[in-house]
């Protein structure tokens, strides 16, 4: 009962920010909505698995959080650069 | 004992959805892109955070507990740059914060990385 | 060396904790990954002070508590300050003094600040700091200095208020 509440709480969520994500005016907007969709999607997988009885789950959903952290920065790199390989040498602060 | 547990489970977690709740409609409501960081930040501590604090009251101390501590600890420590990654894009960009006065416009833009070290 | 040897633990309990399987050969395979691994960082020289800080793992016993209490304080202010809406809301750029003696002291109190809900560090340049806030409140409490001695201390700087109360430099 208390993760049917929570998964449904965290799928209104979602509804919400992917809104946000198809509205999104520039880019910046959609990379940002996508990735609290995936942070979301991290706790719908947790929820879900304890929802059913079944806490392997959780490896998904650390998977799942890896994932999304290295596409997050993958997108803004090549949205900068405009390509993965630039920018290293060059830019003295760093790669982002 | 197990009941205290229960009411202190469905606390935390109805705590998680609501501060969640709160943060996606920030997201829809919020002027611009560096608000609505803001807004995302939110999910990104205390919602994800009281949900897995309260889903660890209820498998106690297993192997169950420390996956989600793993997970939560790693969120934690990669929000911060995934949100300051993006920021700085979207300075390169010139998508500069909505702000009152010229001069906080200017402090922001000053971080823009000159384009003489993008190379070509 | 001694980072090594941490480094080696701290992969040993993760592949222990991720794994709960006892049967020699998965943890013949456990041992060769991670002497694998801890070989090839050595190699990619990736295990100095910043890669695997262990010289700040006893002042993080004071610092997290209180950085987790600032984080629920802020996510308080942000959600009331997002129902409220209208004047409540008023976004602004300031820039604060980071007076950590090393890189990795300056990026703990960069993604401290990005961290807390309602501040969000959008560029780091010569020890200064520039930071989108969200509300006043959030600004304000940035503006005292507090996390910047405090990290300072983290870090084992002997004189944390070299800048005298912090704000706009």
């Amino acid at each position: 009962m208390m993760y049917a509440a929570a998964a449904a709480g965290t799928a209104v969520c979602m509804l919400l920010v992917l809104a946000r994500s198809i509205a999104g005016p520039n880019i910046f907007n959609r990379i940002l909505a996508v990735n609290s969709f995936g942070t979301l999607a991290v706790m719908l997988i947790a929820i879900y698995g304890f929802l059913t009885g079944r806490p392997e789950f959780l490896d998904l959903s650390l998977v799942y959080a890896l994932i999304n952290f290295i596409g997050t920065i993958a997108v803004t790199k090549f949205v900068t650069f405009v390509g993965m390989g630039e920018g290293v040498e060059r830019d003295d602060m760093g790669d982002i | 004992m197990a009941a205290l547990i229960d009411i202190a489970s469905w606390a935390l977690i109805l705590g998680g959805v609501a501060f969640s709740l709160i943060g996606a409609y920030g997201m829809i409501k919020l002027s611009d892109v560096y608000a609505r960081m803001h807004a995302a930040s939110l999910i990104d501590t205390l919602g994800i955070g009281l949900i897995f604090i309260g889903m660890m009251l209820q498998a106690g101390f297993t192997i169950v507990t420390v996956k989600l501590v793993l997970v939560l600890v790693f969120i934690l420590f990669t929000s911060p740059v995934a949100t300051h990654a993006l920021a700085r894009a979207a300075i390169n960009e010139d998508v500069l914060p909505v702000v009152d006065t010229e001069t906080e416009r200017q402090m922001a833009a000053s971080n823009k990385t000159k384009s003489s070290e993008f190379g070509t | 060396m001694l980072q090594a040897i941490s480094l080696a633990a701290a992969l040993t309990a993760f592949w222990v904790l991720l794994s709960g399987y006892w049967i020699p050969l998965i943890l013949c395979l456990g041992a060769a990954s991670i002497l694998a691994c801890v070989y090839i960082a050595r190699r990619m020289e990736i295990i100095d002070h910043e890669g695997h800080p262990i010289h700040i793992s006893f002042q993080g016993i004071t610092y997290f508590p209180w950085l987790l209490k600032e984080i629920v304080l802020s996510n308080i202010a942000v959600a009331k300050a997002i129902l409220k809406g209208g004047s409540a809301i008023r976004p602004q750029v300031l820039q604060v003094p980071a007076s950590q003696r090393d890189a990795l002291g300056q990026v703990i109190y960069a993604n401290s600040i990005t961290l807390t809900p309602g501040t969000v560090s959008i560029g780091i340049d010569e020890g200064v700091i520039t930071v989108h806030a969200l509300m006043d409140e959030t600004a304000d409490g940035l503006r005292t200095g507090d996390m910047n001695a405090r990290v300072c201390r983290l870090e084992g700087d002997p004189d944390p208020r070299r800048i005298a109360g912090g704000g706009q430099p």
